[in-house]
Protein backbone atom coordinates (compact mmCIF):
# COMPACT_ATOMS: atom_id res chain seq x y z
CA UNK A 1 0.00 0.00 0.00
CA UNK A 2 1.17 3.43 -0.95
CA UNK A 3 1.37 5.23 2.10
CA UNK A 4 2.05 8.88 2.78
CA UNK A 5 5.96 7.94 3.75
CA UNK A 6 6.43 6.24 0.86
CA UNK A 7 4.96 8.82 -1.30
CA UNK A 8 7.47 11.32 -0.46
CA UNK A 9 10.10 8.72 -0.61
CA UNK A 10 8.92 8.10 -4.64
CA UNK A 11 9.22 11.73 -5.13
CA UNK A 12 12.42 12.08 -3.58
CA UNK A 13 13.16 8.56 -5.94
CA UNK A 14 12.06 10.60 -8.40
CA UNK A 15 13.52 14.03 -8.37
CA UNK A 16 17.19 13.78 -10.21
CA UNK A 17 15.58 12.15 -13.15
CA UNK A 18 13.27 15.08 -13.37
CA UNK A 19 15.23 18.04 -12.25
CA UNK A 20 17.62 17.09 -15.00
CA UNK A 21 15.55 17.14 -17.78
CA UNK A 22 13.67 19.77 -16.76
CA UNK A 23 16.56 21.57 -16.91
CA UNK A 24 18.29 19.95 -19.95
CA UNK A 25 14.94 21.23 -21.37
CA UNK A 26 14.50 24.72 -19.68
CA UNK A 27 18.21 25.99 -19.63
CA UNK A 28 18.98 25.43 -23.53
CA UNK A 29 15.87 26.56 -24.43
CA UNK A 30 15.65 30.17 -22.43
CA UNK A 31 19.22 30.58 -24.18
CA UNK A 32 18.09 29.66 -27.58
CA UNK A 33 14.98 32.27 -27.25
CA UNK A 34 17.50 34.65 -25.53
CA UNK A 35 19.63 34.60 -28.48
CA UNK A 36 16.88 34.46 -31.08
CA UNK A 37 16.11 38.14 -30.13
CA UNK A 38 19.24 39.62 -31.01
CA UNK A 39 22.25 40.48 -33.27
CA UNK A 40 24.75 38.08 -32.16
CA UNK A 41 27.91 37.33 -33.85
CA UNK A 42 30.38 35.80 -31.55
CA UNK A 43 33.38 36.22 -34.35
CA UNK A 44 32.13 39.67 -35.67
CA UNK A 45 31.62 41.96 -32.84
CA UNK A 46 29.75 39.62 -30.30
CA UNK A 47 26.68 40.85 -28.74
CA UNK A 48 25.37 43.78 -31.38
CA UNK A 49 21.58 44.04 -28.99
CA UNK A 50 18.38 43.42 -29.04
CA UNK A 51 17.04 43.24 -32.53
CA UNK A 52 13.15 42.06 -31.86
CA UNK A 53 11.90 39.55 -34.29
CA UNK A 54 14.03 40.50 -37.11
CA UNK A 55 16.14 37.38 -37.08
CA UNK A 56 12.96 35.68 -37.31
CA UNK A 57 11.74 37.49 -40.19
CA UNK A 58 14.95 36.97 -41.75
CA UNK A 59 15.40 33.58 -41.20
CA UNK A 60 12.22 32.83 -43.21
CA UNK A 61 13.01 35.44 -45.98
CA UNK A 62 16.62 34.49 -46.70
CA UNK A 63 16.83 32.71 -49.99
CA UNK A 64 18.09 29.50 -48.43
CA UNK A 65 14.60 28.66 -45.97
CA UNK A 66 12.35 27.58 -48.53
CA UNK A 67 14.18 25.37 -50.09
CA UNK A 68 15.18 23.86 -47.51
CA UNK A 69 11.99 23.28 -45.94
CA UNK A 70 11.22 21.68 -49.60
CA UNK A 71 14.29 19.36 -49.38
CA UNK A 72 13.55 18.24 -45.84
CA UNK A 73 10.27 17.39 -47.01
CA UNK A 74 11.10 15.81 -49.81
CA UNK A 75 13.54 13.39 -47.65
CA UNK A 76 11.22 13.00 -45.15
CA UNK A 77 8.67 12.21 -47.32
CA UNK A 78 10.42 9.73 -49.63
CA UNK A 79 12.10 8.12 -46.86
CA UNK A 80 8.76 7.51 -44.86
CA UNK A 81 7.30 6.06 -48.28
CA UNK A 82 10.10 3.75 -48.78
CA UNK A 83 10.12 2.42 -45.38
CA UNK A 84 6.59 1.86 -44.58
CA UNK A 85 5.86 0.35 -48.17
CA UNK A 86 9.15 -1.95 -48.08
CA UNK A 87 8.32 -2.42 -44.45
CA UNK A 88 4.78 -4.27 -44.75
CA UNK A 89 5.73 -6.01 -47.41
CA UNK A 90 8.73 -7.39 -45.55
CA UNK A 91 6.96 -7.66 -42.84
CA UNK A 92 4.40 -10.02 -44.33
CA UNK A 93 7.39 -12.04 -46.35
CA UNK A 94 8.80 -12.50 -42.87
CA UNK A 95 5.40 -13.70 -41.18
CA UNK A 96 5.83 -16.63 -43.76
CA UNK A 97 6.87 -19.90 -42.97
CA UNK A 98 10.22 -20.47 -44.38
CA UNK A 99 13.54 -22.24 -43.80
CA UNK A 100 15.66 -19.98 -41.86
CA UNK A 101 14.01 -17.39 -40.79
CA UNK A 102 15.86 -16.51 -37.65
CA UNK A 103 18.92 -15.67 -40.02
CA UNK A 104 16.89 -13.72 -42.54
CA UNK A 105 15.79 -11.15 -40.04
CA UNK A 106 19.45 -10.93 -38.70
CA UNK A 107 20.71 -9.67 -42.01
CA UNK A 108 17.42 -7.67 -42.44
CA UNK A 109 17.82 -5.70 -39.20
CA UNK A 110 21.73 -5.48 -39.64
CA UNK A 111 21.70 -2.15 -41.20
CA UNK A 112 19.97 -0.20 -38.08
CA UNK A 113 22.85 -1.13 -36.12
CA UNK A 114 25.88 0.74 -38.71
CA UNK A 115 26.55 4.38 -37.14
CA UNK A 116 25.81 6.90 -39.28
CA UNK A 117 28.81 8.07 -40.35
CA UNK A 118 29.46 4.21 -41.45
CA UNK A 119 26.91 3.94 -43.57
CA UNK A 120 26.94 7.06 -45.27
CA UNK A 121 31.16 6.98 -46.08
CA UNK A 122 30.50 3.33 -47.26
CA UNK A 123 27.74 4.52 -49.70
CA UNK A 124 29.36 7.46 -50.93
CA UNK A 125 32.69 5.96 -51.82
CA UNK A 126 31.80 2.60 -52.30
CA UNK A 127 28.68 2.06 -54.22
CA UNK A 128 28.00 5.61 -55.20
CA UNK A 129 31.59 6.95 -56.60
CA UNK A 130 31.20 7.99 -59.90
CA UNK A 131 34.55 5.92 -60.77
CA UNK A 132 35.21 3.28 -58.29
CA UNK A 133 32.08 2.53 -56.62
CA UNK A 134 29.86 -0.77 -57.41
CA UNK A 135 26.97 0.97 -58.91
CA UNK A 136 29.23 2.46 -61.17
CA UNK A 137 30.59 -0.73 -62.83
CA UNK A 138 27.01 -2.14 -62.65
CA UNK A 139 25.82 0.79 -64.91
CA UNK A 140 29.38 -0.15 -67.22
CA UNK A 141 28.16 -3.52 -67.13
CA UNK A 142 24.99 -2.85 -69.37
CA UNK A 143 26.56 -0.24 -71.19
CA UNK A 144 25.61 2.81 -68.98
CA UNK A 145 27.10 5.87 -67.99
CA UNK A 146 28.07 6.00 -64.33
CA UNK A 147 25.63 8.50 -62.59
CA UNK A 148 27.85 11.00 -60.43
CA UNK A 149 25.36 9.90 -57.72
CA UNK A 150 25.84 12.98 -54.69
CA UNK A 151 26.04 15.57 -57.30
CA UNK A 152 23.40 14.74 -59.96
CA UNK A 153 21.01 12.97 -57.70
CA UNK A 154 21.80 14.25 -54.96
CA UNK A 155 18.45 14.35 -53.13
CA UNK A 156 17.67 10.53 -54.17
CA UNK A 157 20.51 9.06 -53.15
CA UNK A 158 20.73 10.45 -49.24
CA UNK A 159 17.08 9.07 -49.57
CA UNK A 160 18.43 5.91 -50.14
CA UNK A 161 20.94 5.70 -48.06
CA UNK A 162 18.99 6.74 -45.17
CA UNK A 163 16.02 4.27 -46.15
CA UNK A 164 18.77 1.48 -46.15
CA UNK A 165 19.09 2.76 -42.05
CA UNK A 166 15.75 2.88 -41.25
CA UNK A 167 14.20 -0.17 -43.29
CA UNK A 168 14.89 -2.44 -40.65
CA UNK A 169 13.18 -0.33 -37.86
CA UNK A 170 10.07 -0.07 -39.84
CA UNK A 171 10.20 -3.75 -40.66
CA UNK A 172 11.32 -5.35 -37.24
CA UNK A 173 7.86 -2.78 -35.73
CA UNK A 174 5.95 -3.92 -38.48
CA UNK A 175 6.81 -7.63 -38.11
CA UNK A 176 6.10 -7.36 -34.29
CA UNK A 177 2.70 -5.91 -34.61
CA UNK A 178 1.55 -8.20 -37.63
CA UNK A 179 3.03 -11.22 -35.51
CA UNK A 180 -0.35 -10.57 -33.11
CA UNK A 181 -2.63 -10.76 -35.70
CA UNK A 182 -5.14 -13.33 -35.28
CA UNK A 183 -3.89 -16.06 -38.01
CA UNK A 184 -7.73 -17.75 -37.28
CA UNK A 185 -9.15 -14.81 -38.86
CA UNK A 186 -6.75 -14.94 -41.53
CA UNK A 187 -7.65 -18.59 -42.56
CA UNK A 188 -11.00 -17.78 -42.09
CA UNK A 189 -11.29 -15.24 -44.64
CA UNK A 190 -9.37 -17.56 -46.94
CA UNK A 191 -11.56 -20.40 -47.01
CA UNK A 192 -14.45 -18.31 -47.57
CA UNK A 193 -13.18 -17.33 -50.93
CA UNK A 194 -11.27 -14.20 -50.51
CA UNK A 195 -8.63 -13.37 -52.63
CA UNK A 196 -5.36 -12.54 -51.19
CA UNK A 197 -5.64 -8.70 -51.67
CA UNK A 198 -8.58 -8.55 -50.03
CA UNK A 199 -7.29 -10.32 -46.82
CA UNK A 200 -4.57 -8.00 -46.94
CA UNK A 201 -6.60 -4.94 -47.49
CA UNK A 202 -9.54 -5.62 -44.96
CA UNK A 203 -7.81 -7.58 -42.32
CA UNK A 204 -3.78 -7.14 -42.10
CA UNK A 205 -3.86 -3.55 -43.32
CA UNK A 206 -6.52 -2.25 -40.78
CA UNK A 207 -4.68 -4.40 -38.24
CA UNK A 208 -1.33 -2.59 -38.67
CA UNK A 209 -2.89 1.01 -38.78
CA UNK A 210 -1.55 1.56 -35.32
CA UNK A 211 1.69 0.45 -35.80
CA UNK A 212 1.77 2.99 -39.06
CA UNK A 213 1.73 5.45 -37.76
CA UNK A 214 4.00 5.07 -34.47
CA UNK A 215 6.81 3.73 -37.50
CA UNK A 216 5.97 7.03 -38.95
CA UNK A 217 5.77 9.54 -36.37
CA UNK A 218 8.54 7.90 -34.61
CA UNK A 219 10.66 8.08 -37.98
CA UNK A 220 9.82 11.71 -38.43
CA UNK A 221 11.13 12.95 -35.71
CA UNK A 222 14.33 11.26 -36.41
CA UNK A 223 14.49 11.92 -39.43
CA UNK A 224 13.93 16.22 -39.49
CA UNK A 225 16.90 15.98 -37.59
CA UNK A 226 19.01 13.74 -39.55
CA UNK A 227 22.79 15.59 -39.85
CA UNK A 228 25.46 12.89 -40.26
CA UNK A 229 24.24 11.85 -43.36
CA UNK A 230 24.35 15.00 -45.57
CA UNK A 231 27.61 16.24 -43.43
CA UNK A 232 29.86 13.80 -44.85
CA UNK A 233 28.16 12.99 -48.03
CA UNK A 234 27.54 16.60 -49.75
CA UNK A 235 27.74 19.20 -46.66
CA UNK A 236 24.86 20.33 -47.48
CA UNK A 237 25.91 21.23 -51.29
CA UNK A 238 23.76 20.02 -54.77
CA UNK A 239 20.19 21.37 -53.00
CA UNK A 240 20.76 18.53 -49.85
CA UNK A 241 20.73 20.93 -47.19
CA UNK A 242 17.47 20.39 -44.88
CA UNK A 243 16.21 22.44 -42.36
CA UNK A 244 18.42 21.54 -39.80
CA UNK A 245 21.41 21.37 -41.54
CA UNK A 246 20.88 25.24 -42.07
CA UNK A 247 20.62 26.22 -39.05
CA UNK A 248 23.78 24.05 -38.21
CA UNK A 249 25.54 26.16 -41.08
CA UNK A 250 24.14 29.58 -39.17
CA UNK A 251 25.28 28.53 -36.01
CA UNK A 252 28.79 27.00 -36.18
CA UNK A 253 29.98 27.74 -39.82
CA UNK A 254 28.91 30.95 -40.10
CA UNK A 255 28.57 32.05 -36.58
CA UNK A 256 25.42 33.83 -36.63
CA UNK A 257 24.29 32.55 -33.85
CA UNK A 258 20.80 35.21 -33.62
CA UNK A 259 19.83 34.00 -36.95
CA UNK A 260 20.34 30.54 -36.27
CA UNK A 261 18.95 30.36 -32.91
CA UNK A 262 15.50 31.86 -34.65
CA UNK A 263 15.63 28.38 -36.99
CA UNK A 264 16.56 26.58 -34.03
CA UNK A 265 13.01 27.74 -32.44
CA UNK A 266 11.13 26.92 -35.90
CA UNK A 267 12.82 23.78 -35.96
CA UNK A 268 11.61 23.03 -32.01
CA UNK A 269 7.98 24.27 -32.95
CA UNK A 270 8.05 22.05 -36.39
CA UNK A 271 9.17 18.94 -33.57
CA UNK A 272 6.84 19.60 -31.26
CA UNK A 273 4.22 19.26 -33.89
CA UNK A 274 4.60 16.04 -34.68
CA UNK A 275 5.63 15.11 -31.27
CA UNK A 276 2.22 16.09 -29.69
CA UNK A 277 0.64 13.32 -31.67
CA UNK A 278 3.27 10.22 -30.86
CA UNK A 279 2.54 11.59 -26.95
CA UNK A 280 -1.36 11.12 -27.61
CA UNK A 281 -1.10 7.73 -29.29
CA UNK A 282 1.58 6.42 -26.72
CA UNK A 283 -0.48 8.18 -24.11
CA UNK A 284 -3.49 6.25 -24.63
CA UNK A 285 -1.56 2.84 -24.50
CA UNK A 286 -1.01 3.30 -21.31
CA UNK A 287 -3.83 2.85 -19.27
CA UNK A 288 -4.55 -0.08 -21.69
CA UNK B 1 -7.89 -29.44 -40.25
CA UNK B 2 -4.75 -30.65 -41.51
CA UNK B 3 -3.95 -27.29 -43.47
CA UNK B 4 -0.67 -28.54 -45.06
CA UNK B 5 1.58 -25.19 -46.60
CA UNK B 6 2.48 -26.03 -49.82
CA UNK B 7 6.06 -26.62 -49.84
CA UNK B 8 6.24 -24.74 -53.21
CA UNK B 9 4.86 -21.95 -51.65
CA UNK B 10 7.31 -22.54 -48.58
CA UNK B 11 10.16 -22.95 -50.81
CA UNK B 12 9.32 -19.16 -52.98
CA UNK B 13 9.20 -17.83 -49.86
CA UNK B 14 12.60 -18.86 -48.54
CA UNK B 15 14.21 -18.26 -51.93
CA UNK B 16 12.82 -14.57 -51.97
CA UNK B 17 13.24 -13.52 -48.21
CA UNK B 18 17.10 -14.47 -48.46
CA UNK B 19 17.24 -12.96 -51.62
CA UNK B 20 16.23 -9.58 -50.31
CA UNK B 21 17.97 -10.42 -46.82
CA UNK B 22 20.77 -10.68 -48.45
CA UNK B 23 20.82 -7.46 -51.07
CA UNK B 24 19.86 -5.61 -47.74
CA UNK B 25 23.10 -7.19 -46.00
CA UNK B 26 25.09 -7.08 -48.61
CA UNK B 27 26.89 -3.20 -48.33
CA UNK B 28 27.66 -4.39 -44.88
CA UNK B 29 28.89 -7.38 -46.09
CA UNK B 30 30.84 -5.75 -49.16
CA UNK B 31 32.61 -3.74 -46.54
CA UNK B 32 34.05 -6.57 -44.37
CA UNK B 33 35.12 -7.91 -47.80
CA UNK B 34 36.72 -4.86 -48.54
CA UNK B 35 38.72 -4.52 -45.80
CA UNK B 36 40.76 -7.89 -46.42
CA UNK B 37 41.65 -6.59 -50.22
CA UNK B 38 44.60 -4.67 -50.94
CA UNK B 39 43.89 -0.88 -51.97
CA UNK B 40 44.59 -2.00 -55.44
CA UNK B 41 42.16 -5.34 -55.75
CA UNK B 42 39.42 -2.49 -53.58
CA UNK B 43 38.94 -0.67 -56.73
CA UNK B 44 39.33 -3.39 -59.21
CA UNK B 45 37.30 -3.34 -62.19
CA UNK B 46 35.72 -5.25 -62.51
CA UNK B 47 35.05 -5.88 -59.02
CA UNK B 48 36.25 -9.12 -57.39
CA UNK B 49 33.90 -11.09 -54.84
CA UNK B 50 35.96 -13.34 -53.10
CA UNK B 51 38.91 -14.45 -54.74
CA UNK B 52 41.56 -13.04 -53.91
CA UNK B 53 44.23 -12.81 -51.96
CA UNK B 54 43.34 -12.01 -47.84
CA UNK B 55 45.14 -9.97 -46.14
CA UNK B 56 45.41 -7.89 -42.66
CA UNK B 57 47.48 -5.03 -44.05
CA UNK B 58 44.41 -2.38 -43.41
CA UNK B 59 43.59 -3.32 -39.82
CA UNK B 60 47.72 -2.86 -39.30
CA UNK B 61 47.83 0.55 -40.85
CA UNK B 62 44.65 1.84 -39.00
CA UNK B 63 45.86 0.96 -35.76
CA UNK B 64 49.33 2.50 -36.36
CA UNK B 65 48.60 5.27 -38.39
CA UNK B 66 45.19 6.84 -36.78
CA UNK B 67 45.87 5.89 -32.94
CA UNK B 68 42.57 3.77 -33.63
CA UNK B 69 42.78 2.31 -29.84
CA UNK B 70 42.08 6.20 -28.66
CA UNK B 71 39.03 6.42 -30.47
CA UNK B 72 37.93 3.09 -29.43
CA UNK B 73 38.33 3.24 -25.60
CA UNK B 74 36.05 6.89 -26.36
CA UNK B 75 33.70 4.99 -27.46
CA UNK B 76 33.77 2.74 -25.48
CA UNK B 77 34.08 5.20 -22.47
CA UNK B 78 31.74 7.66 -23.69
CA UNK B 79 28.88 5.01 -25.08
CA UNK B 80 29.30 2.54 -21.57
CA UNK B 81 29.56 5.75 -18.89
CA UNK B 82 26.43 7.87 -20.19
CA UNK B 83 24.68 4.45 -19.87
CA UNK B 84 25.22 3.25 -16.69
CA UNK B 85 25.00 7.30 -15.40
CA UNK B 86 21.84 7.13 -16.97
CA UNK B 87 20.52 3.45 -15.55
CA UNK B 88 22.02 4.81 -11.95
CA UNK B 89 19.35 7.61 -12.39
CA UNK B 90 16.76 5.92 -13.91
CA UNK B 91 16.37 2.83 -11.34
CA UNK B 92 14.89 5.08 -8.51
CA UNK B 93 12.95 7.15 -10.41
CA UNK B 94 10.79 4.16 -12.92
CA UNK B 95 10.86 1.96 -9.69
CA UNK B 96 8.68 4.48 -8.08
CA UNK B 97 6.69 5.62 -11.11
CA UNK B 98 5.75 1.30 -11.04
CA UNK B 99 5.32 0.91 -7.92
CA UNK B 100 3.97 3.55 -5.98
CA UNK B 101 2.21 5.21 -9.00
CA UNK B 102 0.58 8.75 -8.48
CA UNK B 103 -1.98 10.37 -10.70
CA UNK B 104 0.57 12.13 -12.06
CA UNK B 105 2.84 9.15 -12.89
CA UNK B 106 1.66 9.14 -16.58
CA UNK B 107 2.14 12.85 -17.38
CA UNK B 108 5.48 12.93 -16.23
CA UNK B 109 6.30 9.83 -18.48
CA UNK B 110 4.73 11.44 -21.38
CA UNK B 111 6.68 14.90 -20.36
CA UNK B 112 10.49 12.72 -20.69
CA UNK B 113 9.22 11.58 -23.93
CA UNK B 114 8.68 14.82 -25.46
CA UNK B 115 11.81 16.05 -24.35
CA UNK B 116 13.52 13.13 -26.33
CA UNK B 117 11.75 15.14 -29.57
CA UNK B 118 13.89 18.20 -29.12
CA UNK B 119 15.66 18.63 -31.84
CA UNK B 120 19.28 18.73 -31.21
CA UNK B 121 20.18 21.42 -33.59
CA UNK B 122 17.73 23.71 -31.86
CA UNK B 123 19.55 23.90 -28.37
CA UNK B 124 23.40 23.01 -30.14
CA UNK B 125 24.57 26.70 -29.77
CA UNK B 126 23.54 26.86 -26.38
CA UNK B 127 24.80 23.53 -25.47
CA UNK B 128 28.37 24.60 -27.37
CA UNK B 129 28.62 27.80 -25.55
CA UNK B 130 27.84 25.95 -22.18
CA UNK B 131 30.57 23.39 -22.74
CA UNK B 132 33.64 26.47 -23.05
CA UNK B 133 32.32 28.43 -20.48
CA UNK B 134 32.39 25.22 -18.29
CA UNK B 135 35.69 23.81 -19.85
CA UNK B 136 33.70 20.59 -20.87
CA UNK B 137 34.15 20.62 -24.94
CA UNK B 138 35.74 17.98 -26.10
CA UNK B 139 36.11 15.69 -23.06
CA UNK B 140 34.64 12.21 -22.53
CA UNK B 141 32.46 13.75 -19.61
CA UNK B 142 30.95 16.52 -21.35
CA UNK B 143 29.65 14.08 -24.29
CA UNK B 144 28.75 11.06 -21.55
CA UNK B 145 26.44 13.76 -19.66
CA UNK B 146 25.05 15.00 -22.93
CA UNK B 147 24.16 11.91 -24.26
CA UNK B 148 23.09 10.43 -20.85
CA UNK B 149 20.84 13.58 -20.86
CA UNK B 150 19.53 12.49 -24.28
CA UNK B 151 18.92 8.56 -23.39
CA UNK B 152 17.76 9.11 -20.29
CA UNK B 153 13.80 9.08 -21.31
CA UNK B 154 14.36 6.00 -23.21
CA UNK B 155 16.13 4.62 -20.13
CA UNK B 156 13.28 5.52 -17.87
CA UNK B 157 10.62 4.10 -20.28
CA UNK B 158 11.99 0.88 -20.92
CA UNK B 159 12.92 0.20 -16.91
CA UNK B 160 9.16 1.22 -16.17
CA UNK B 161 7.50 -1.06 -18.75
CA UNK B 162 9.73 -3.73 -17.05
CA UNK B 163 9.52 -2.83 -13.29
CA UNK B 164 5.22 -2.88 -14.04
CA UNK B 165 5.60 -6.27 -15.16
CA UNK B 166 7.08 -7.72 -11.62
CA UNK B 167 3.29 -8.58 -10.03
CA UNK B 168 2.77 -6.93 -6.56
CA UNK B 169 1.62 -10.26 -5.09
CA UNK B 170 5.52 -11.72 -4.62
CA UNK B 171 6.07 -8.15 -2.84
CA UNK B 172 3.21 -8.62 -0.58
CA UNK B 173 4.07 -12.20 0.04
CA UNK B 174 7.50 -11.05 0.91
CA UNK B 175 6.04 -8.37 3.67
CA UNK B 176 4.00 -11.10 5.24
CA UNK B 177 6.87 -13.32 5.69
CA UNK B 178 8.67 -10.10 7.56
CA UNK B 179 10.92 -8.92 4.68
CA UNK B 180 12.40 -5.31 5.51
CA UNK B 181 11.94 -2.97 2.47
CA UNK B 182 15.95 -3.52 1.80
CA UNK B 183 15.52 -7.54 1.88
CA UNK B 184 12.90 -6.68 -0.60
CA UNK B 185 14.69 -4.68 -2.60
CA UNK B 186 18.07 -6.83 -2.59
CA UNK B 187 16.39 -10.11 -2.26
CA UNK B 188 13.31 -10.06 -4.69
CA UNK B 189 13.12 -7.16 -7.10
CA UNK B 190 16.92 -6.73 -8.07
CA UNK B 191 16.92 -10.18 -9.30
CA UNK B 192 13.55 -10.25 -10.75
CA UNK B 193 14.55 -6.79 -12.76
CA UNK B 194 17.99 -8.05 -14.08
CA UNK B 195 16.94 -8.99 -17.57
CA UNK B 196 15.26 -5.86 -17.64
CA UNK B 197 17.92 -3.86 -16.81
CA UNK B 198 19.98 -5.91 -18.94
CA UNK B 199 18.33 -4.98 -21.98
CA UNK B 200 18.04 -1.47 -21.28
CA UNK B 201 21.43 -1.18 -20.89
CA UNK B 202 22.29 -2.87 -24.42
CA UNK B 203 19.74 -0.87 -26.19
CA UNK B 204 21.02 2.27 -25.02
CA UNK B 205 24.73 1.19 -25.60
CA UNK B 206 23.94 0.69 -29.20
CA UNK B 207 22.27 4.38 -29.13
CA UNK B 208 25.08 5.89 -27.48
CA UNK B 209 27.63 4.31 -29.55
CA UNK B 210 25.78 5.07 -33.02
CA UNK B 211 24.70 8.73 -31.60
CA UNK B 212 26.32 10.94 -34.71
CA UNK B 213 25.07 14.97 -34.03
CA UNK B 214 26.95 15.58 -30.38
CA UNK B 215 29.46 13.22 -30.66
CA UNK B 216 30.39 15.54 -33.65
CA UNK B 217 29.69 18.74 -33.06
CA UNK B 218 31.03 18.88 -29.33
CA UNK B 219 34.63 16.60 -29.85
CA UNK B 220 37.93 17.58 -31.61
CA UNK B 221 41.31 15.76 -31.12
CA UNK B 222 40.95 14.40 -27.68
CA UNK B 223 37.51 13.36 -27.09
CA UNK B 224 36.32 11.84 -30.34
CA UNK B 225 34.91 8.32 -30.42
CA UNK B 226 34.82 6.29 -33.73
CA UNK B 227 32.03 7.85 -34.61
CA UNK B 228 34.18 11.24 -35.36
CA UNK B 229 37.39 9.49 -37.04
CA UNK B 230 34.92 7.85 -39.50
CA UNK B 231 33.75 10.91 -40.68
CA UNK B 232 37.51 11.88 -41.01
CA UNK B 233 37.87 9.69 -43.68
CA UNK B 234 35.27 11.81 -46.08
CA UNK B 235 37.99 13.87 -47.28
CA UNK B 236 38.36 12.84 -50.91
CA UNK B 237 41.93 11.30 -51.18
CA UNK B 238 41.69 9.05 -53.46
CA UNK B 239 42.97 5.40 -52.91
CA UNK B 240 41.58 4.37 -49.50
CA UNK B 241 38.54 1.83 -49.63
CA UNK B 242 40.04 -0.79 -47.92
CA UNK B 243 41.29 1.14 -45.36
CA UNK B 244 38.24 2.96 -44.80
CA UNK B 245 36.65 -0.55 -44.79
CA UNK B 246 38.80 -2.10 -42.31
CA UNK B 247 38.11 1.05 -39.78
CA UNK B 248 34.28 1.15 -40.13
CA UNK B 249 34.27 -3.22 -39.62
CA UNK B 250 36.02 -2.35 -36.84
CA UNK B 251 33.65 0.49 -35.65
CA UNK B 252 30.44 -1.32 -36.20
CA UNK B 253 31.34 -5.04 -35.38
CA UNK B 254 30.69 -4.71 -31.68
CA UNK B 255 27.62 -2.93 -31.54
CA UNK B 256 26.68 -5.67 -34.42
CA UNK B 257 27.18 -8.65 -32.92
CA UNK B 258 25.17 -6.59 -29.87
CA UNK B 259 22.52 -5.61 -31.75
CA UNK B 260 21.64 -9.10 -32.64
CA UNK B 261 21.00 -9.79 -29.00
CA UNK B 262 18.82 -6.81 -28.59
CA UNK B 263 16.09 -7.46 -31.51
CA UNK B 264 13.17 -7.98 -29.21
CA UNK B 265 13.79 -5.12 -26.71
CA UNK B 266 14.56 -2.89 -29.80
CA UNK B 267 10.56 -2.72 -30.29
CA UNK B 268 9.74 -2.51 -27.39
CA UNK B 269 12.17 -0.12 -26.33
CA UNK B 270 11.81 2.61 -29.47
CA UNK B 271 8.35 2.79 -29.38
CA UNK B 272 8.00 3.22 -25.54
CA UNK B 273 5.88 0.59 -25.46
CA UNK B 274 3.05 1.49 -28.29
CA UNK B 275 3.92 -1.56 -30.41
CA UNK B 276 3.99 -4.93 -28.25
Amino acid sequence: MATQQSRSAARLMMAPAVVLLLGWMLVPLTMTLYFSFKKYLPLRGGDLGWVGFENYARFLTSSAFWPSVQTTLVIVGGVLAITVVLGIFLAILLNQPMWGQGMVRILVIAPFFVMPTVSALVWKNMFMDPNYGLLAHLWKLFGATPVEWLSQASLPSIIMIVSWQWLPFATLILLTAIQSLDSEQLEAAEMDGAPAHKRFAYITLPHLGRAITVVILIQTIFLLSIFAEIFVTTGGAFGTKTLSYLIFQRVLESQNVGLGSAGGVYAIILANIVAYFLVRIVGKNLDA
Amino acid sequence: MARSIAPRRKAINTLLAWSIGFLIFFPILWTILTSFKTEATAIANPPVFIGFDWTLENYQAVMERSNYGRFLWNSIVIAGGSTILGILIAIPAAWSMAFVPSKRTKDILLWMLSTKMLPAVGVLYPIYLLFIRMGLLDTKIGLMIVLMLINLPIIVWMLYTYFKEIPGEILEAARMDGATLREEVIYILTPMAIPGIASTLLLNVILAWNEAFWTLNLTAAKAAPLTAFIASYSSPEGLFYAKLSAASTMAIAPILILGWFSQKQLVSGLTFGAVK
